[in-house]
């Protein structure tokens, strides 16, 4: 009886969310994916007619009558890939000597100093990314302070840059990547390093043999908070990169909102998703087979 | 033979979060020999457990010098000390097995992994944990952690090996059997430990030397019999065992005895060697050292404890002053309420020479 109960109880707790999630995730994204394999209409929309070519003109397979396969797909994905990679790696090197350093503040400069990491949330993404590129451009602050110390003479080319998304990219994620590293750091068994020191370990093998791996949970987890959100990014590209930086985000909003040819757009959201879908797994795997969670 | 350990003139402040200074080591002079059980033993703060970070090299000296085997250890970072450690908290590494725990020292001084392996095998033996190679530290109970981060120590043959309170989370019948089977273990390795208590039975137990430490300086340095005979002070005597402290005033000096009277008038009998009429000191009695029987110091039983074959009796001489502690046989009539004698043998009084 009691169980029954318990059941019950829990179905009630678990209806608004399954709902909303039900209602507001999963069926547009059975659509979407539905949608991949249909035909596009001539002014937007779908016919519903069973199509593959939208996935054959990304990989590959296009007859070259109903679609033209152009690696220029391809490019934009592996483009995507190691931009959304790339920014895992900066701000994993820039986030992983600060953890160190905050875990070991004093608690009163400890708690201002992951205030100031939370802060830029208070603001908006669009108004951010809009002040890098005052800063960016050849107008810009940064030229400026570099015309006038002399270090350069021409204006640098960063604005509409690769570098460019990939330093809006990373300005935006250091918060994502900073946060699950830190708890990981934080909760760091100092004696186990002490341990590792005094049975002879000099500071580099305690830090592969010990601390990395300690920490390697942490790392997994900003990695993976990191790279998912910057495959599919079209804000920071839209705003800093030009035609060099396009990504496969801004595909799909083009495809949607200009080119209104959405099964191709919904073809390129659902290989997002595998891709994306595939690293998770790959992750998890791996951090649980290295954390010794059996 | 010169010490396998010598320390001298140790001194370390620390500054408090108030920002005042506080003396953890307060000039502390020390050897130790090889191949003995030497336990740091003290309240908390009073400086053990900065002795022993200073000793493995992760606290550095204000001031003094540390020698191992004559080589001067200042500066010297912990990993290039053969000296290793028992951490309070185990600090097993959780993502590796026992096995390459207890191989750690071998694995990153380089050694070949079939050699290591048999290595392993043989300390996993020695602390009895033979077989739990291939497990990983969670799934190991207390006293199997505690035998695996002893096994780690051991394992690279360390001149010296560090216990920093290493069986306090440990049961009471478990931390007995460590006891005897740690000093067992020393002597078969013939390494000089020193261990770090606040437990003052465990370092009775199991300790060659005891030294006594309070405030970061050194109360009293002696074997167990040594410092519970015959501690040197009022806090040694009331840190060491159960205590009777009663200060008294010789009246009169008798062969090898001397009469003394504590104010209220209880009369005590005490070894006479130096003493003399009208000096005031304080005697130190065990509980062990009074016997009940029909003559002696009378008393009121306030309360009897029952110990299995010994009561542990407090009594209130009937001349006043504080409560004494016995320990007795158990016999008939000891109850609260009754009238005792107490009596004692003069030899077995200790004398401080402060009041």
């Amino acid at each position: 009886m009691a169980v029954k109960r318990q059941s019950v109880v829990l179905g009630v707790l678990l209806a608004p969310v399954t709902l909303f999630l039900g209602v507001f995730f999963l069926l547009p994204l059975c659509i979407i994916a539905l949608f991949s394999l249909l035909t596009p209409g001539l002014y937007g929309g779908v016919e519903w007619s069973f199509y593959h070519w939208n996935y054959g003109r990304i990989f590959g397979w296009a007859d070259g009558i109903n679609e033209i396969f152009e690696p220029i797909y391809l490019q934009i994905l592996w483009r995507s890939l190691s931009f959304a990679a790339l920014t895992v790696v900066l701000t994993l090197i820039l986030c992983y000597p600060v953890a160190f350093w905050v875990s070991r503040l004093n608690d009163r400069w400890r708690l201002v100093f992951l205030f100031l990491i939370t802060l830029p949330f208070f603001c908006s993404l669009i108004v951010r990314l809009y002040a890098w590129l005052l800063i960016l451009k050849p107008t810009g602050l940064l030229n400026t302070i570099l015309l006038w110390t002399g270090l350069i003479s021409e204006p640098l080319e960063i604005l509409y840059t690769p570098a460019a998304v990939v330093l809006g990219m990373v300005y935006v994620m250091i918060p994502f990547m900073f946060l699950p590293l830190y708890a990981a750091v934080d909760n760091l068994d100092r004696a186990q390093v002490e341990a590792s020191m005094d049975l002879g370990a000099n500071r580099i093998q305690t830090f592969l043999k010990v601390i990395l791996p300690q920490t390697l949970p942490g790392i997994l987890g900003g990695a993976v908070i990191v790279f998912i959100p910057s495959v599919g990014n079209f804000v920071v590209p839209d705003v800093l990169g030009g035609a060099k930086g396009l990504m496969i985000g801004n595909l799909v909003e083009q495809q949607f909102l200009s080119s209104r040819n959405w099964p191709f757009g919904s073809a390129l959201s659902m290989i997002i998703m595998g891709v994306v879908l595939t690293v998770l797994m790959v992750s998890v795997t791996r951090a649980r087979k290295v954390s010794g969670h059996a | 033979m010169s010490a396998l350990l010598e320390i001298r003139d140790a001194r370390r402040t620390f500054v408090t979060p108030e920002g005042g200074r506080l003396a953890a080591l307060d000039g502390v002079s020390l050897d130790v020999s090889a191949n003995e059980f030497v336990t740091l033993l003290g309240p908390s703060g009073c400086g053990k457990t900065t002795l022993l970070r200073a000793i493995s090299g992760f606290e550095t000296l204000d001031s003094g010098t540390m020698r191992l085997g004559g080589a001067d250890l200042t500066g010297l970072p912990p990993f290039r000390r053969p000296v290793n450690t028992v951490f309070q908290s185990y600090a097993l590494f959780g993502h590796m097995t026992v096995a390459r725990n207890v191989g750690y020292a071998l694995e990153v001084a380089g050694v070949a992994k079939a050699a290591r392996e048999a290595e392993v095998a043989e300390a996993l033996e020695k602390v009895g944990l033979a077989g739990l190679g291939a497990r990983k530290p969670g799934q190991l109970s207390g006293g199997q952690r505690q035998r695996v981060a002893l096994a780690r120590a051991i394992i690279a043959k360390p001149q010296l090996l560090l216990l920093d309170e290493p069986l306090s989370a440990l049961d009471r019948n478990l931390r007995q059997q460590m006891q005897l089977e740690l000093k067992t273990l020393q002597h078969s390795l013939g390494i000089a430990f020193i261990f770090v208590t606040h437990d003052q039975e465990e370092a009775l137990t199991m300790s060659d030397r005891i030294v006594v430490m309070r405030a970061g300086q050194i109360e009293q340095i002696g074997t167990p019999r040594d410092i519970y005979r015959h501690p040197k002070n009022r806090f040694v005597a009331e840190f060491i065992g159960e205590t009777n402290l009663m200060p008294v005033t010789i009246d009169r000096v008798d062969g090898s005895e001397a009469l003394a009277r504590t104010a209220e008038g209880v009369e005590l009998r005490l070894p006479a060697s130096g003493r003399k009429p009208g000096e005031q000191v304080t005697a130190v009695l065990r509980p062990a050292d009074f016997t009940l029987g029909a003559s002696g110091i009378p008393a009121t039983v306030s309360r009897a404890v029952y110990l299995g074959s010994d009561l542990y009796v407090f009594v209130q001489p009937k001349a006043g002053g504080p409560e004494l502690r016995v320990i007795a046989r158990d016999t008939a009539g000891v109850e609260a309420g009754a009238t005792v004698h107490l009596s004692h043998d003069p030899a077995r009084v200790h004398v401080l020479e402060a009041a």
